[in-house]
């Protein structure tokens, strides 16, 4: 999960580490209040998970609350590539004299952490990297020894901080790997780590990914997620403990495995390129038991999608007996009829594996005109996609 | 022959008295693996029957090492407790330890990873999020269903579970050395060129699927280990061609992150290298049936 800036900053003021004053407004009205408390002269920045606001224009100063509510006004509600804002930012100023930059991320090649830190901060990393890279420092970490103060004035020294903010920048470094363990991140990225006229040391922007596995020992990190930007099939499919993503086409998808799904989403996007373009609606994994109650719960928020035309079920039968998916499958129509939420979209069904005949028999049997059984994936796909495109 | 896992393997269940643990140990034991007991430190003394196999339950793998001779451990524990029962099994020093647990925290798999490390690396760590290794007709070591297929001379390696059935059964006629899952989490004890080199070293194993999906590049580092060390064909086949940047896909590694991880970078880095990548899990079959009966 990737928190918004304000979060961020929440986050490292809380571990203690050195950040501006500020709060976050939803409102102009919340902006003026924050600028009130605050005083003097203020920074608004545009809350979206996306770079580029400031050259986007949702970054501005502001002198005093009148100007705060209306740099304010002009930020909210701005699109900044696609993002809608919803809550800005206000902060304090800070006369920034360096800029420099820090982060912590996960190396998935070499199975560990990663310290990235750079005295040229304030601009894309992945660009000083590739014009200079020799003025950026990338150091494993051990995720077992961790971040301790030797291991953070090597990284210091390393990328050759100047002598009079090394030790902040070991205590920062320091910090932040505690907060980074602390917090189960993923990736903790301070840019500008920025030093100040008067020479003190600043985290000045908050880039955070949290691991959603790691959720059982955090129950507050439930509260950071923005409700207002999940989208309502993905909330109400996560409240019936579906793994659901919605995507832009016609053909449902329910599949049971990650990686079954995905391939499910390949083919029928294949086969969409001969019927008309339709793609695959949704990624929707349906996992291993797949029961009546379960596949009625899939089909209901796969059919609740108004740009569904047709459905895919593709089930390879491992653990799950097909003919436990197939009866499902029955069952899961007659439910959602007693749910007065009577299907009327094609759904095409392809069973393999585990008792895949016993399971087509009952599909066969049920004698539903809306069911309709191939026994190949390609050849399912491709009549899902046949179908969309005829219902379009 | 196959890798890693025989039948002369010994496995013991860390998490066997609970619901998955002993539903899977029952499976385990109908497919012909030598499971030789369980690990429960509360339940150490007694004994479970799986319909008539009275397997001992004992107080940590160290023990049930030593009483059974076990050489691989099963690890079915919840998430929470995932990372304890790594470090145990390392501590022990068994040379196969495979990690089913799905929803591990990374911080903690990267932790007992740096641990084995440390340790010299004594353990084969397979997944954690992963449906195990089997050798058909051998053994089978976690939840993949023993009777998609046969034994043959193909090797897999698949960070899907699913997509790995499904190319079992789709070569069942072929059948396979050893098909191993390695896990759908950004961090992973075994890797695609682990189990590349060992089928590559495997004198059973003619031929080799490689499946991966989007995020990370460990399908272009396999890519670059294949030119330099491997002779046998690998025929590959890569998902989530069409999964929009930055949503997580099921898995939790499965994230296109920017512009990379993107299926089309894997596809292109395997074919450079000679490889053939299918369209669809059954064209890649179909690419792995020519080769085999070309011979």
């Amino acid at each position: 999960m990737d928190l918004y800036e304000y979060q961020g900053r929440d986050l490292f003021e809380r571990h203690g580490l050195p950040v501006l004053a500020g709060g976050v407004a939803t409102t102009p009205e919340e902006a003026r209040a924050i600028a009130e408390r605050l005083g003097g002269r203020v920074v608004v920045k545009a809350q979206v998970k996306v770079g580029g606001r400031g050259k986007a224009g949702g970054v501005k100063l502001a002198e005093g609350a009148e100007e705060t509510v209306a740099r304010a006004t002009d930020i909210l509600g701005m699109d900044i590539k696609g993002h809608t804002v919803h809550k800005v930012m206000i902060t304090v100023t800070a006369d920034v004299a360096e800029e420099y930059y820090f982060s912590y991320l996960l190396d998935r090649a070499n199975r560990t952490f990663l310290c990235i830190a750079s005295v040229a901060g304030g601009m894309d990393i992945e660009q000083v990297a590739a014009e200079t890279p020799d003025k950026v420092v990338k150091a494993p970490i051990d995720a077992v020894k961790g971040v301790d103060e030797a291991k953070a004035r090597e990284i210091v020294d390393a990328a050759g901080f100047p002598a009079e903010v090394a030790d902040q920048v070991v205590e920062v470094a320091v910090g932040l790997w505690q907060a980074f363990v602390a917090e189960d991140a993923t990736l903790v990225e301070v840019n500008p780590l920025a030093k100040t006229a008067e020479g003190k040391l600043l985290l000045l922007d908050a880039k955070v990914s949290l691991d959603e596995n790691a959720g059982f020992r955090h129950p507050d990190h439930e509260a950071l997620v923005d409700q207002a930007t999940v989208d309502p099939l993905e909330q109400a499919a996560k409240e019936k403990d579906l793994n659901y993503v919605k995507l832009d086409g016609e053909v449902g998808i329910i599949g049971n495995g990650a990686g079954l799904v995905m391939s499910t989403l390949d083919v029928v996007a294949y086969a969409g390129e001969r019927h008309g373009n339709v793609k695959p609606a949704n990624f929707l994994d349906i996992g291993g038991g797949a029961s009546a109650a379960v596949m009625a719960n899939g089909l209901e928020i796969v059919l609740s999608d108004p740009s569904v035309r047709s459905v895919f079920v593709n089930v390879f039968g491992g653990i799950t007996a097909c003919d436990a998916v197939a009866n499902g499958i029955v069952q899961a129509l007659d439910l959602l009829k007693q749910r007065g939420e009577e299907v009327t979209k094609p759904l095409v069904v392809r069973l393999d594996g585990n008792n895949a005949e016993a399971g087509r028999e009952i599909l066969d049997g049920a004698n539903n005109p809306l069911i309709e059984r191939v026994d190949t994936m390609d050849g399912a796909a491709e009549r899902a996609a046949e179908l969309a495109a005829a219902g379009v | 022959m196959a890798i890693w896992l025989t039948k002369d393997s010994k496995v013991i269940v860390q998490g066997m008295t609970g619901s998955e643990g002993s539903k899977h140990t029952r499976r385990m034991l109908a497919a012909g693996t030598n499971v030789v007991g369980g690990v429960n430190p509360r339940k150490a003394g007694t004994t479970v029957d799986f319909d008539g196999n009275e397997l001992p339950v004992f107080a940590n793998v160290a023990d049930a090492m030593k009483d059974t001779g076990a050489d691989v451990t099963v690890i079915f524990v919840p998430p929470q407790f995932t990372k304890g029962a790594v470090v145990e099994a390392i501590d022990a020093e068994i040379p196969l330890a495979v990690v089913i647990t799905e929803g591990v925290p990374v911080h903690d798999t990267a932790a007992f990873w740096a641990y084995n490390v440390a340790k010299g690396e004594r353990t084969r760590i397979i997944g954690p999020n992963c449906p195990g290794i089997a050798s058909p007709g051998a053994s089978n070591a976690g939840i993949i269903p023993a009777d998609i297929t046969g034994a043959g001379r193909i090797g897999l390696v698949s960070k899907s579970g699913t997509l790995t059935y499904q190319m079992m059964y789709e070569l069942r006629d072929i059948g396979f050395s050893t098909c191993v899952g390695i896990g759908g989490d950004p961090i992973i004890g075994t890797t695609h060129i682990d189990a590349l080199a060992a089928f590559e070293a495997d004198p059973d194993t003619d031929a080799i699927v490689m499946i991966g999906e989007i995020g990370g590049d460990a399908e272009e580092r396999a890519a670059e280990f294949i030119k330099a060390n491997v002779s046998k064909p690998v025929v590959g086949y890569i998902a989530g061609f069409t999964a929009p940047p930055g949503k997580t896909m099921g898995h939790a590694g499965a994230i296109i992150s920017g512009s990379a991880g993107t299926a089309d970078a894997k596809k292109e880095a395997l074919e450079a290298v000679g490889v053939k990548v299918g369209k669809t899990p059954t064209e890649t079959a179909r690419l792995m049936r020519e080769i085999m009966s070309a011979g």
